[in-house]
């Protein structure tokens, strides 16, 4: 592997003390970078210089650094998670940047996620979209039917995981022009009404989460389709579609 | 000394749950209405037991230090989880996933534990089919199998290589139901600082709220600890960044013992370090192994013209590979327990086989070329092409292991820019799960009255080796199936105890211990980072508490854990203040723990002159390098009694006795 030729590279990172400072960004130089690096192991180089200059560090969200906890949530250069598809921040290598190369980093832009420190942002409004209707109202006993009670076609199985597989990072609200967070909602959505067991509840659900998306102050979605683009995990527009439908006929049928 | 009684029901282990239900006391609808209970942790454990007492009725606060609770760790799990459905007809039952468990777990787990969570495996499927978990199905439309490690049946349920994501997801619905309700609390951003007991009783924690650095108090009739495993303590693991013993190691520190501490799975299928600046290690699944052969050359020349970046893997001829697993372990072959796979992978790495290019040069090949070709025929058969090219038998074999294993390949991918599909993947062991933990009763209980440890932070079920895909059939039986009775049972002499305050010396006494050691850090002006010592701390448990272990270097060990402790001590550089978000800060105390229970481990680490499971002693091995384990001396569990320094600890013993299941010399020949 190529560690000989190690990076340097200019970072303009954003960096604002609390939500309400009114935050800029700041310039920081960092050398000898490996190739083989991660993106935010870059970043703990630079923070690690910074507190031996007895300066702050630069906080930033990150846990599980293998693309699934969705925690990490960085701009980079004009992107969600930087250049590259289908990848979070922490699975960004150094490898996708050049020798003398300037990195500008910011957090998550929405009403919604307002900031809490340098590049961490508040999600907690998908929490409560999540606890609006997020669920199969099901509780547990232990005396539920045997799970090969009702086969679920494969197409639909895998159609469901594949929307499953949202990992609630933000990216979409972040990457779109109105700041909507149609594609995180879709994609719960269509698990949910992919499946018997969440079929029952679909028109309440639907219902109850884009009023709760709304009430949070995402924008509404204008087909643009950024959001896709750069979602991690690939989640499709076809979701929007999906929950739109549902949407329409839980409205057109709903009795309250 | 106190006996340590881990309160096993009586009768024959197929009726003692069921037994031991029938006879519990029960808390009434209205009475769990003003009955408290905190939940420490939001992972598969935790966030099944939340959700479970909040539908039961009980008042949950629930705590994660991540900014919600779906970014547990659990979340990372890949292959699968375990449940004793026998929906292939291959021969499983309870009876079955309970034994290959207490033999997986090198027979140092408790019979009663073990048998419970094969009992409640199945239900555990049912329950999460029905909260709307996307598991893999087959194309009648009834969910699918594969195989795990150490077993010889197909029981392992999966959604593809995200398994743990899909679960915890479910876990997380049913948490947000709860929470949309208002009978669980969450505190998101929220870290345990330590249990607050009063005459003897958990009764609450001291919390520190990491947006604002408020410390605060909660109070509660019961708290449960479910902040999963210590691996971090190696600095370099699997593990989440966050990860950490804090709340373990501070229960311990308050009464609770801590057992077993030396018993840590090093996962043998994990993507090599690529040098100094690397922050963690990412797992590749188990499952790969039911595909994927695992080799190095026969010739220590080819290895060495490989690792010098001369000759390519699809340069070596298949006479000339060595796939050790299936030539030393013919009857499990490549799909042998974890521990037994990554002794093997050192075995040949530090004989001079080893294929890394990176700076430490250790790697071994996991190929899956073999089973590209066998998957691409049958498809060619399926679809009539009897005269296919190999060409396409290679396509069409390819698109079968990418929908098996996609994410996994793409993840493999994207780390070290080669392709999996068309080389052999490059893998070695690394630190992934710890078996030890908070020691429990039955009744998940902790030596400290009030308090219990669900999931990987308790010590109970996997013995000295966890089988794979058994962590989440572990997290979710606690969360959801046992504790939920078991707390009840304690929980009835609560009834007319009432809201405890949080205003008494107690809570006063833990939060100024809390507030003191938040100053130290701040105006400790030292000169070195917390990140320092921890990296330290890791080189020290790897190279001499690692793979393997012998007394010389678990003496130096010791030492020189401490040296860095007090070196922490003095010269820990922690920036910022208290007041504000400080990840810093929040490092700074999950270090300090980890420098104490580092001692602690290499001391249990000495003491149990045996090998077993995860836990070798290169003293205690056969001429052929097997683990030799002495049942006369070490059956039974080490439990510690917190006594001040690591090095003051107390050893208590819980004897394990097998009264269904012959102890006998592992073997996967």
């Amino acid at each position: 592997m190529s560690t000989t030729n190690g990076l340097n590279l200019t970072l303009k990172v954003w960096r604002q003390k609390n939500d309400k400072d009114k935050g800029q960004m700041e310039t920081y130089q960092v050398s000898d970078i490996s190739t083989d690096s991660s993106f935010l192991e870059m970043m703990d180089i630079l923070n690690e210089q910074l507190i031996n200059e007895g300066k702050d560090p630069v906080a930033f969200d990150h846990d599980c650094r293998e693309g699934i906890c969705g925690s990490c949530s960085m701009y980079i250069n004009g992107e969600a998670h930087g250049p590259g598809r289908e990848i979070t921040t922490c699975q960004l290598h150094m490898r996708e940047f050049k020798n003398g190369e300037t990195i500008y980093i910011e957090p998550w832009r929405a009403k919604a996620f307002p900031v809490i420190k340098d590049l961490v942002v508040d999600r907690s409004s998908f929490d409560r979209i999540m606890a609006s209707g997020g669920f199969v109202s099901v509780n547990t006993s232990g005396n539920t039917q045997d799970a090969n009670a009702i086969p679920i076609p494969k197409a639909d199985a895998d159609k469901a995981f594949d929307a499953a597989t949202c990992i609630g990072c933000g990216a979409c609200v972040a990457s779109c022009k109105n700041s909507s967070a149609m594609l995180f909602v879709s994609a719960k959505v269509s698990q949910f009404a992919l499946l018997p067991q969440g079929k029952v509840e679909a028109a309440e659900r639907v219902q109850n989460m884009v009023s709760q998306m709304d009430d949070e102050g995402f924008g509404n979605c204008s087909n643009t389709g950024a959001c896709e683009v750069e979602c991690p995990k690939g989640i499709s527009l076809d979701n929007i579609a999906r929950m739109n439908r549902e949407y329409l006929s839980a409205s057109v049928s709903a009795d309250k | 000394m106190t006996t340590l009684n881990s309160r096993i029901p009586e009768g024959p282990i197929a009726d003692k749950w069921t037994n031991y239900k029938n006879n519990i006391n029960l808390v009434n609808p209205a009475n769990k209405r003003s009955i408290d209970v905190i939940v420490v942790g939001t992972g598969l454990a935790g966030g099944s037991a939340a959700a479970t007492l909040a539908e039961l009725g009980y008042n949950v606060k629930a705590f994660c230090y991540q900014d919600s609770p779906r970014r547990a760790h659990s979340i990372a799990a890949q292959g699968g989880i375990n449940a004793a459905k026998n929906y292939q007809g291959d021969g499983d039952s309870t009876y079955r996933l309970f034994y290959d468990t207490v033999k997986g777990g090198d027979y140092r787990s408790r019979e009663a534990n073990v048998h419970r969570l094969a009992e409640v495996s199945a239900n555990i499927i049912d329950q999460c089919v029905a909260q709307g978990v996307p598991f893999a199905r087959d194309y009648g439309g009834l969910l699918d199998n594969r195989s795990f490690g150490g077993v010889q049946v197909s029981r392992t349920f999966y959604a593809k290589g995200q398994t743990g994501q899909q679960l915890l997801l479910g876990c997380y619905s049913a948490m947000s139901r709860q929470i949309g309700k208002g009978k669980i609390k969450m505190y998101n951003r929220h870290e345990m600082m330590d249990v607050v007991k009063i005459d003897g009783k958990a009764r609450g924690i001291i919390a520190r709220n990491l947006v604002t650095g408020e410390i605060e108090r909660h109070s509660a009739h019961a708290v449960v600890i479910a902040s999963g495993g210590y691996g971090n303590v190696f600095f370099l693991s699997t593990n989440a960044m966050g990860s950490n013993v804090s709340a373990g190691w501070k229960v311990h520190k308050k009464g609770a013992h801590f057992a077993n501490p030396c018993y840590t799975q090093i996962h043998p299928t994990c993507i090599p370090q690529h040098g100094d600046q690397q922050s963690k290690l990412t797992l590749m699944s188990e499952s790969l192994r039911n595909d994927g052969r695992i080799w190095v050359p026969a010739k220590k020349e080819d290895s060495e013209a490989i690792r010098a970046g001369k000759l390519k893997p699809t340069d070596i001829a298949e006479a000339d590979r060595d796939y050790y697993l299936e030539r030393r372990y013919p009857s499990f072959g490549n799909l042998v327990p974890r521990d037994v796979a990554s002794r093997a992978a050192k075995e040949r790495c530090d004989a001079g086989f080893g294929v890394g290019t990176n700076e430490t040069g250790e790697a071994v090949y996991l190929d899956f070329s073999a089973a590209i070709m066998r998957y691409g025929q049958e498809q060619a058969n399926i679809h009539g092409h009897h005269d296919a090219s190999q060409e396409k038998i290679q396509a069409l074999g390819t698109d079968v292991i990418e929908k098996k294993y996609g994410n996994l390949f793409q993840m493999y991918e994207k780390i070290t820019a080669d392709d999996p599909y068309t080389t052999p993947m490059k893998i070695y062991p690394a630190v992934h799960y710890t078996m030890g933990g908070v020691w429990v009763d039955y009744n998940l209980m902790t030596t400290i009255e009030g308090c219990y440890c669900i999931g990987e932070a308790n010590f109970s079920d996997h013995g000295a080796n966890r089988l794979g895909a058994s962590a989440l059939m572990q997290g979710l039986a606690d969360g959801y199936f046992v504790l939920p009775y078991t707390i009840g049972d304690y929980l009835s002499n609560d009834i007319r105890t009432g809201t405890i305050p949080t205003d008494g010396p107690e809570f006063d006494a833990a939060e100024k211990e809390v507030k003191d050691k938040i100053d130290f850090f701040i105006s400790n002006k030292g000169s070195k980072s917390v990140d320092h010592f921890h990296k330290r701390l890791g080189k020290v448990m790897w190279n001499k508490v690692g793979m393997a272990r012998n007394e010389k270097g678990l003496k130096e060990a010791i030492a020189e854990i401490k040296e860095i402790r007090d070196e922490f001590w003095k010269e820990v550089k922690v920036p910022g203040t208290n007041d504000s978000m400080n990840p810093e800060l929040e490092k700074a105390g999950r270090v300090a723990d980890f420098l104490e229970l580092g001692e602690l481990f290499a001391r249990d680490a000495l003491l149990r002159e045996e090998s077993c499971g995860g836990h070798f002693r290169e003293e205690h091995s056969t001429e052929e390098g097997e683990a030799m384990r002495h049942d006369d001396d070490f059956a039974h569990v080490s439990a510690w009694e917190y006594k001040g320094e690591p090095a003051d600890a107390v050893l208590h013993k819980e004897e394990l006795k097998y009264e269904n299941i012959e102890l006998k010399t592992r073997s996967y020949k």
